[in-house]
């Protein structure tokens, strides 16, 4: 058996994610209970000292050329590498596109249980339970998993960050990649085509649905009323399918599920679909002019009125608030 | 080359979920059951190399039971030339690294060369299965892929990456990849499709088929427990905005978002 939560820290571009911070605070509090340390691997370049100031105790580093950009065989390498040499009792990554593509290949290698996209981590009698969305959100299970390690990807913005002194030791770990971990390569990196936060990480999501009519309309509607509070503009399935908005835009069950802060859902009737995939939102906003649309009853505030007066008066209110 | 495409059986999307009374899963009694939509998108792909001459045949592996023949037909009236339902007692109750060892079975028996998923089933929603399979059998994978093309031996792809970016990755054959919605537009089953897929086999693999160690799969073997179904936390109800005009409207909003809910 091993002891200790082994944390996966994502970094980009040489800064720490913020789902790592989030994760290494979550870790300190069950280390707490289960006992043990909570450790952290950073594969890549990354700020160590801020993993230190979140609680890690031990920082793995992998570094190389062969770890940047991200691909499966050598960050699965780097992965087992730490987790053969600390023997972690949990290791958590973030449910995001390389945790979810990185975890469940590390765990069939090492012969371990994985819940994905987890939104709750608890000590029970001892035990860690996890809790996860299925069916898109319509359903919550409780998830043990008897493997040690047992692994979680969790998901982003689930838990607060807190400062919390760790040793902060840095081990670099040497990694000799074989045939085998080499086998694909990144031949093109395409940056996103927006300065803002990808759906699943985004604090902020200012939606449209399929009342917005056009393409025209939601680069004239939806776009600078994301703008104007830092968000990231998101779509219901109807107006993807219409082809108003990139299907990379998509929340809900064939989309994306997101978890933010503030979710502005702006002419979305609230098919059951979509609710799945931003329920979890901690303020919802719904504007409508049909005072029946389904998504009012799950809005912490609603506006009754036509979306096309409402989000330009909207845009101004926000710039004019956030200059305050 | 064989290219094999895995197909599961979940409840359409529209479906409202109801618990059941122990707890243990949820009610199936009203359930309208679709091809996971995701796997849609693999079985086009698969269909459209096998068009291009860069495939010999398409075989659909889908686990589970007979229920699920209807929509192993349907991958059959699509185009798919054979089909394989993986079904056994001792497969009951599997993790994902379960059901990845029973796939990674039937995939070396069907000599599949190149094996298609959909990004992660609707139902559970686990995004585990192909990696572990990937990875049980030592092949490369490509998660989450919105482009595909072969060139002889080599794959290459656009997958979804860190912050709203994406890669494009080049790997070899023999390789397990994902499909995400935007990779193709799924084709429908011609009325010709239909009368001869209700010709066509399903063949059905056990445990002892596949040289399974019933230890390894199903309830035996799983490292994971789920249990404690429930319905998700209900919102508390919230509140209708007032004002004569939408502009007084919108200025409460930010009003409240800013000194009630404080996310501004």
């Amino acid at each position: 058996m091993g002891s200790g939560i082994l944390v996966f820290c994502e970094s980009e571009g040489g800064q720490v994610k913020k789902t790592a911070l989030e994760l290494l605070t979550k870790a300190r509090h069950l280390a707490g209970q289960l006992g043990g340390g909570v450790n952290a691997v950073l594969v890549g370049a990354g700020d160590t000292a801020s993993l230190a100031a979140h609680g890690a105790d031990t920082i793995y580093t992998v570094s190389g050329d062969a770890f940047a950009p991200y691909t499966t065989g050598a960050f699965a390498k780097a992965l087992e590498s730490v987790i053969r040499q600390s023997d972690p009792a949990v290791v958590l990554a973030a449910a995001s596109p390389v945790g979810k593509d990185l975890l469940p290949r590390v765990a069939a290698r090492i012969d371990a249980g994985l819940g994905t996209e987890c939104t709750a981590l608890d000590v029970v009698g001892g035990q860690l339970m996890a809790k996860r969305p299925i069916y898109a959100g319509k359903a919550i299970v409780d998830v043990a998993i008897s493997s040690s390690p047992a692994m979680y990807t969790v998901r982003p913005n689930s838990f607060p960050i807190e400062a919390a002194a760790g040793t902060g030791s840095v081990v670099a770990v040497d990694v000799a990649l074989g045939e085998a971990d080499t086998r694909s390569r990144v031949v093109e990196v395409k940056a996103s085509s927006s300065a803002v936060a990808d759906l699943t990480e985004a604090e902020r999501i200012v939606s449209g649905g399929r009342s917005l009519k056009s393409e025209e309309n939601f680069q004239a509607v939806i776009v600078p009323l994301a703008r104007s509070v830092g968000a990231t503009p998101g779509a219901s399935r109807a107006a993807v399918d219409a082809g108003y908005a990139p299907h990379s835009w998509q929340v809900g069950q064939t989309g994306k599920v997101v978890n933010p802060e503030l979710y502005l859902a702006c002419g979305i009737s609230g098919a059951i679909q979509h609710l799945a995939g931003m329920r979890t939102s901690k303020v919802i906003v719904a504007i409508n002019k049909d005072p029946e649309a389904p998504i009012f009853q799950h809005a912490t505030y609603g506006i009754v009125d036509d979306l096309f007066d409402v989000c330009p008066a909207l845009t101004e209110a926000f710039q004019a608030s956030l200059r305050d | 080359m064989k290219i094999g495409v895995c197909l599961k059986q979940v409840p359409a999307t529209d479906t409202v979920i109801k618990i059941n009374g122990d707890a243990t899963g949820i009610v199936t009694d009203d359930v309208k059951w679709i091809v996971n939509p995701y796997d849609e998108f693999a079985l086009e792909a698969a269909l459209q190399l096998k068009e291009a001459g860069k495939a010999s045949e398409v075989v659909v592996l889908s686990m589970g039971g007979a229920d699920a023949d209807a929509r192993i037909k349907d991958g059959l009236a699509r185009g798919a030339g054979e089909a394989v339902r993986l079904d056994d007692a001792a497969f009951a109750g599997s993790d994902s690294l379960g059901v990845a060892r029973v796939l990674a079975a039937a995939v070396k028996k069907a000599e599949v060369g190149l094996l298609l998923c959909g990004r992660q089933s609707v139902d559970t929603d686990n995004f585990q299965v192909p990696a572990m399979v990937a990875e049980l059998l030592g092949w490369g994978q490509i998660s989450t892929i919105s482009t595909l093309e072969l060139e002889g031996e080599t794959l290459t792809a656009t997958r979804a990456a860190a912050g709203g970016s994406s890669h494009v990755v080049q790997t070899g054959l023999p390789a397990v990849l994902t499909c995400d919605k935007g990779l193709n537009t799924p084709r429908f089953a011609t009325l010709k499709g239909i009368m001869m897929a209700k010709r066509k086999k399903i063949d059905v693999w056990g445990a002892g088929d596949l040289g399974l160690d019933a230890g390894a799969v199903g309830a035996a073997g799983a490292h994971v427990t789920v249990s404690n179904f429930a319905p998700p936390p209900s919102r508390p109800s919230g509140r209708t905005i007032e004002g004569a005009s939408a502009g007084d409207k919108a200025r409460e909003l930010v009003r409240l978002l800013r000194e009630e809910a404080k996310v501004i």
